[in-house]
């Protein structure tokens, strides 16, 4: 055997590191377009903090607020929680499809010593980077507004990734089991935009009729949201707070053990 | 692995993608050092035959070596010795000519600095390096063919796997790739490739196989193939009108065999100018061209059809 290509031979000491090599490619194919996204993870949270929580909130303040504390409290861990699911969902949709079908990325992984498995981790890690630097710039602006009650709101943050992952395993499986890209219409629609706006982001889940309050406390948005709000109003108790990671984390692991199925039908036939 | 085996290994090779089978229990080796072709039209299974290699895809049945490893037990560590250059493109067109390299070494496990120093000399040696800062995007076809042979060099690859690096290339783009390949044979690079190219396969391949519908048909240098299945030489007869039908008897031995196509006739023989004359005269053809046999023949006598249709 000759002995040139022996340094690049994969050893099983260095599997742990196959993730962070898809994980870099993300990381790359990001720095096209970081600019515009960094600053719009700046001035959103302000725009909708503002418009919302400041501007809704005064009215609603006038017309006695029934929510026991100011509007801007209590619907900014709301938006937190919905701009996390936005992002992993979108970073998961198309971003997939692309590097199965149209930049097919994921074949020339496959082509190296990556194998499934550290495909779907190197880019669940990448959606978790993206969610952990806008959870906590959206944290730091949530405080600002004095909307923070609580140094529990730290804990806010790593719910936030939590909730970007139970999103991200899933639709990335979906993407990799959809054929056209016109399905994501359909989660966006019938998944993403109802969560955003029924799941106790801008107000309780209780306002909502019968039937439709059992489908809000079964999605993530709501588990995460609850869980957030309590913990930057500083109302958060340990069981039902552990009730609701384990909730999400369910979704998670449910999303990547489909990821897996989908993934490897889609790519090693 | 021991001196005497070969890189590749394959015994009764089968993939079978539900009802169709792509590949049909096929036998070959292949030693180190030398360019093995598989040469057959569309659908025959070189792609197939290809992605088990590669071990992207797994073996449906048969027996499988690859550096004396197991691509279903050791597909990562066979991965990490192989370069691949797949049939379809898999740049990253937004990145640009050096990212796509930089990050593909990375895939190996290359430190920045060694991917860095690997993408500066590849695209050296493909002659590329004047458009290292350029995205893919706007590349030539052969030029994008040329980085991905490039990107596959990147983990200094004891073996590589070409399927059909020249298709859609126009005859310039041709050669400078296959001009890139002949130096890496010389280098010591094992190369296998597809291709539904006889010229690719007479130029690249010191041995091939010819498959038709997910079996080898025949194997052997090009050379060999063509001396034992063909003649030395060929008369091509084109005609104003339907193709005639004749039978070799009619010139008294000296014709081989006879290939009726739908828009000429071929005659299989050794002394091409002597049978000009009679052919003239009994066939009244249009047109009459002598040429050398080819792989192409060798093909039509094995299966009845053309390569390329």
């Amino acid at each position: 055997m000759e002995t040139r290509a022996e340094h690049l031979v994969p050893g099983t000491g260095q599997l742990w590191s196959y993730p962070l090599r898809a994980y870099e490619y993300w990381l790359r194919s990001y720095r096209r377009t970081w600019r515009g996204s960094v600053i719009s993870s700046l001035v959103n949270p302000v725009l909708y903090l503002t418009a919302l929580g400041v501007g809704l909130g005064s009215v609603m303040k006038r017309n006695g607020n029934a929510l026991g504390v100011p509007y801007v409290d209590y619907v900014a861990p709301g938006m937190l929680g919905a701009t996390c699911m936005q992002i992993a969902s979108f970073e998961s949709a198309y971003p997939i499809m692309a590097a199965i079908r149209w930049t097919r990325q994921f074949h020339a992984m496959l082509a190296t010593p990556l194998r499934i498995r550290d495909v779907i981790v190197g880019h669940q890690l990448y959606v978790a980077s993206r969610v952990a630097f806008v959870s906590a710039v959206y944290l730091g602006i949530i405080a600002a507004f004095g909307a923070v009650r609580s140094p529990m709101a730290i804990a806010a943050w790593p719910v936030a990734i939590i909730l970007g992952l139970a999103f991200s395993a899933p639709v990335s499986a979906m993407a990799a089991w959809l054929q056209k890209d016109e399905g994501f219409n359909a989660l966006f629609r019938f998944g993403v935009t109802p969560m955003f706006l029924f799941s106790g982001t801008f107000f309780p889940v209780t306002q909502l009729p019968h039937g439709f309050r059992e489908i809000a406390y079964a999605t993530p948005l709501w588990h995460a949201v609850d869980l957030m709000r309590h913990l930057t109003l500083g109302t958060a108790t340990l069981w039902p707070a552990l009730g609701h990671v384990a909730y999400l984390l369910a979704w998670f692991a449910a999303g990547m053990l489909l990821a897996r199925r989908t993934y490897t039908n889609r790519l090693v036939t | 692995m021991s001196a005497g085996e070969a890189l590749i290994h394959a015994r009764g090779l089968t993939k079978r993608f539900g009802d169709l089978t792509a590949v049909d229990g096929i036998d070959f080796d292949v030693q180190r050092g030398e360019a093995f072709g598989f040469l057959g039209p569309n659908g025959a299974g070189k792609s197939s035959t290809m992605r088990m290699i590669g071990c992207v895809s797994p073996v449906t049945d048969g027996t499988l070596h690859v550096l004396g490893l197991d691509p279903a037990r050791d597909g990562p560590q066979i991965r990490g010795r192989i370069g691949v250059v797949p049939q379809l493109d898999t740049l990253d067109n937004e990145l640009t000519v050096r990212e796509n390299l930089l990050i593909y070494g990375r895939y190996f496990g290359l430190s920045r600095r060694e991917s860095r120093e690997r993408a500066d000399s590849l695209l050296e040696f493909v002659q590329l390096a004047e458009r290292a800062t350029d995205t893919v995007e706007p590349l030539s076809g052969g030029m994008k063919r040329r980085l991905t042979i490039a990107r596959s060099l990147v983990n200094d690859p004891e073996l590589m796997l070409l399927d059909e690096p020249t298709t859609g290339l126009d005859p310039q783009a041709r050669h400078a790739v296959w001009d890139r390949l002949f130096r890496l044979k010389r280098q010591g690079v094992t190369l296998v490739l597809t291709t539904h190219y006889m010229d690719e396969a007479e130029q690249l391949c010191d041995r091939l196989v010819i498959m038709d519908r997910g079996k080898i048909a025949e194997e052997g240098s090009p050379l060999e193939l063509i001396r034992r299945l063909s003649t030395r030489e060929v008369v091509e007869l084109r005609f104003p009108g339907d193709v005639p039908e004749v039978t070799p008897d009619v010139f008294d031995g000296r014709v081989a065999r006879i290939e009726p196509l739908p828009d000429r006739l071929l005659l299989y023989t050794d002394d091409g100018d002597a049978l000009v004359p009679r052919a003239h005269e009994r066939l009244k053809p249009s047109s009459v061209l002598v040429r050398r046999s080819t792989l192409e023949d060798v093909f039509l006598r094995l299966t009845g059809r053309t390569l390329v249709d």
